[in-house]
């Protein structure tokens, strides 16, 4: 083999082994597409086929019967099972009904019913309602906006602070803020969750609301990355016109800096989203006010014995980030590189 | 990082003072927040220990000096589910420090083509709910998943019962971790793009081969951010139990190999309302957490490579 030939096997192997890997990676989606589509039935049928799937059904005398695989005398054939018994079972040819029941030695139960391709569209309208679907995206959406709303206004303020402004205690302030990167959070949970139990502030939104609007260690730093690298030139030139630092940071900064805000924008608003912990400590008890992962969590706990309505309700609650981050892959990619490795 | 100049404390100017006063007015909300919901909460965390406090107030309150101390010494829960933690993160740190790291050297190696879309659909589980993440794995690891399915198909005839066996359980929630490592690629691949080629170049003109451009190359060039992970991960891991909780609902199961150190903290105050004696646990977490991470920072002196081009 001459050295070309043998790069492009080595490229070609390499690159179907990490595709290969990338596909066991997300055959996880997968499964769960499938199953949510399924009838409980199938799911608890062994050997039942991959895709959804119903038994075919043949209708004898006015009443459906299930269609089942029959081996007679060396071949399988597709009979419907009219008559279930312990040992013998009478079945109907639906290819010539006119013959009448046949009866057929063994258990029935060992048979592997006649699928068909069925997908359970129907499970999505019934989760949507046993969940109260709207119900949840509606609180889902409006602690996502109201917190993301507080988290740019603040640390948009912040960074600036940080970014443009000499005074002293300025550097040690900055290593303190990045330190609460590494801090674990629940060594402040039990006072803070005391604290806001004696103001009557557990069981509402405040608790996820209100703290949005008073920074965070990895917003700021990602904007004040991102405030640095424009020339300070613009702003002097701002200031030269008159302009405090307020509406240098409007109509200067904010404008420059537009694709760290939509960074921490989606960022924020996906961690909301996505956010389990704070929602059920502060939430439980108020089923009204939950979220959606609270309440999907929940409704893990009622429907055990229907996995179809588990991985329905699951793609419901991923498809509005899972979409947003299709639309906006790079955004987020570039904020995670740019918060991950400058440090 | 901040390199600001030191500069002697000269008597500041007029315009000096006002640039100080709006610098400070403009991370007074952090300021404020980092007091409200972080340092005074954490001395109170600290204080609690010495308190009775209940959130019911069946008690009247009281300093109880090292009784909680004494209690947790003698509480073989607590120390048990210390014990699964640490097994958990045994087995989960050196997957999450080194696997996002050889990902993105493959995805990132001139043999690989399409590196674009493989970045972006390593990326993409990141996004996923880990509530929804740990359900769409349960669907995956169950009897009859598709990962038991697929290991029957290859020869294996008794594949594990991931989710009821208390030894499978924590491979298992290793493998619902995966989804979590999306940033670490990222992190990962964007400090592989930083190491200059030259030294590549250098090492081949060396005859290195692909091992040793990997061993004194990549990984010294990548050092920080391999740190950067695995201190990261420290903290993460100590307090790792939602998944478990959302999954088996806070019972520990299957036969207690879930009930993890945060769990148990979390139904002291959460479930039961003892603030003093969960602040007690929270202590001992932290403690723990700093402990293993000024560790690890001491031990960072001997592989950790800091370019002094910055």
């Amino acid at each position: 083999m001459t050295p070309h030939i043998a790069r492009r096997v080595r490229v070609a192997l390499m690159t179907i082994v990490m595709f290969g890997v990338v596909v066991a990676f997300l055959a996880p989606l997968a499964q769960m597409t499938l199953t949510s589509l399924k009838s409980e039935r199938q799911i608890s049928q062994a050997r039942s086929p991959l895709l959804p799937s119903d038994p075919r059904g043949y209708t004898y005398q006015g009443q459906r019967y299930d269609v089942y695989l029959v081996p007679v005398d060396g071949t399988v054939r597709e009979l419907a099972l009219v008559k279930k018994g312990r040992t013998e079972s009478g079945f109907v040819d639906p290819a010539e009904p006119e013959k009448g029941v046949i009866t057929w030695r063994g258990s029935w139960r060992g048979l592997q019913p006649s699928w068909t391709l069925a997908p359970r569209w129907s499970n999505y309208s019934d989760v949507w309602n046993l969940i109260d679907f709207p119900r949840l995206l509606f609180n889902t959406v409006a602690i996502a906006l109201i917190g993301t709303l507080g988290t740019v206004l603040s640390c948009t303020l912040v960074a600036y602070g940080f970014a443009r402004f000499r005074f002293p205690g300025r550097g040690p302030l900055f290593t303190l803020l990045i330190a609460t990167i590494f801090l674990p959070v629940t060594v402040t949970l039990i006072p803070t969750y005391t604290v806001f139990a004696k103001i009557g502030w557990v069981g509402t939104w405040l608790p996820l609301l209100v703290p949005t609007f008073f920074a965070n260690a990895y917003n700021v730093f990602l904007l004040r990355q991102y405030f640095m690298t424009i020339p300070r030139e613009m702003d002097e030139a701002a200031a030269i016109d008159g302009a405090g630092p307020l509406r240098t940071l409007r109509s200067v900064i904010v404008p420059q800096a537009w694709p760290a805000i939509a960074a921490v924008i989606l960022f924020n608003f996906v961690y909301t989203w996505n956010d389990y912990f704070t929602p059920l400590v502060y939430l439980s008890g108020q089923p009204d006010l939950q979220p959606l992962q609270v309440g999907l969590a929940a409704f893990n706990g009622l429907y055990t014995h229907n996995p179809a309505y588990i991985q329905a309700g699951t793609m419901m609650t991923i498809a509005v980030p899972v979409l947003l981050f299709v639309c906006f892959q790079r955004t987020f990619v570039r904020g995670i590189m740019s918060t991950g490795v400058d440090k | 990082m901040t390199a600001v100049p030191i500069r002697r404390r000269a008597p500041m100017s007029r315009m000096a003072r006002r640039e100080a006063r709006h610098g400070f007015l403009f991370v007074l909300p952090w300021i404020i927040g980092f007091l409200a919901f972080t340092a005074i909460p954490m001395v109170a965390t600290f204080v609690f220990t010495f308190l009775n406090i209940t959130l019911s107030e069946s008690e009247p309150l009281r300093f109880v000096g090292l009784e909680n101390y004494q209690r947790l010494f003698g509480d073989r829960q607590a120390w048990a589910s210390l014990w699964v933690t640490a097994r958990f993160a045994l087995l989960w740190l050196p997957v999450v420090v080194a696997l996002p790291f050889l990902l993105a050297v493959a995805v990132n190696s001139r043999y690989v083509r399409g590196g674009g879309l493989l970045r972006v659909l390593l990326f993409m589980p990141y996004v996923v709910p880990f509530v929804a993440g740990a359900l769409i794995w349960q669907n995956m690891l169950v009897d009859d998943g598709w990962i038991d399915s697929a290991l029957r198909r290859i020869g294996v005839a008794h594949p594990p019962s991931w989710l009821n066996d208390p030894t499978w359980v924590i491979p298992g929630l290793v493998l619902i971790g995966l989804w979590g490592l999306g940033s670490g690629i990222i992190i990962n691949l964007a400090g592989l793009r930083g190491i200059p080629t030259h030294l590549y170049d250098a090492a081949r003109l060396d005859g290195a081969g692909w091992w040793r451009r990997l061993r004194h190359v990549t990984i010294p060039m990548m050092s920080p951010v391999l740190f950067y992970t695995m201190i990261l991960a420290v903290v993460d891991v100590m307090q790792y139990f939602l998944v478990p909780l959302v999954l088996f609902d806070g019972s520990g199961d299957p036969g207690g190999a879930t009930r993890f150190f945060n769990l148990y903290l979390y139904q002291t105050f959460f479930t039961f309302q003892e603030m003093s004696y969960g602040s007690t646990l929270a202590w001992l977490l932290f403690v723990i957490t700093l402990v293993v991470t000024l560790l690890l920072f001491r031990l960072s002196r001997h592989w950790v490579h800091y370019t002094s081009e910055r």
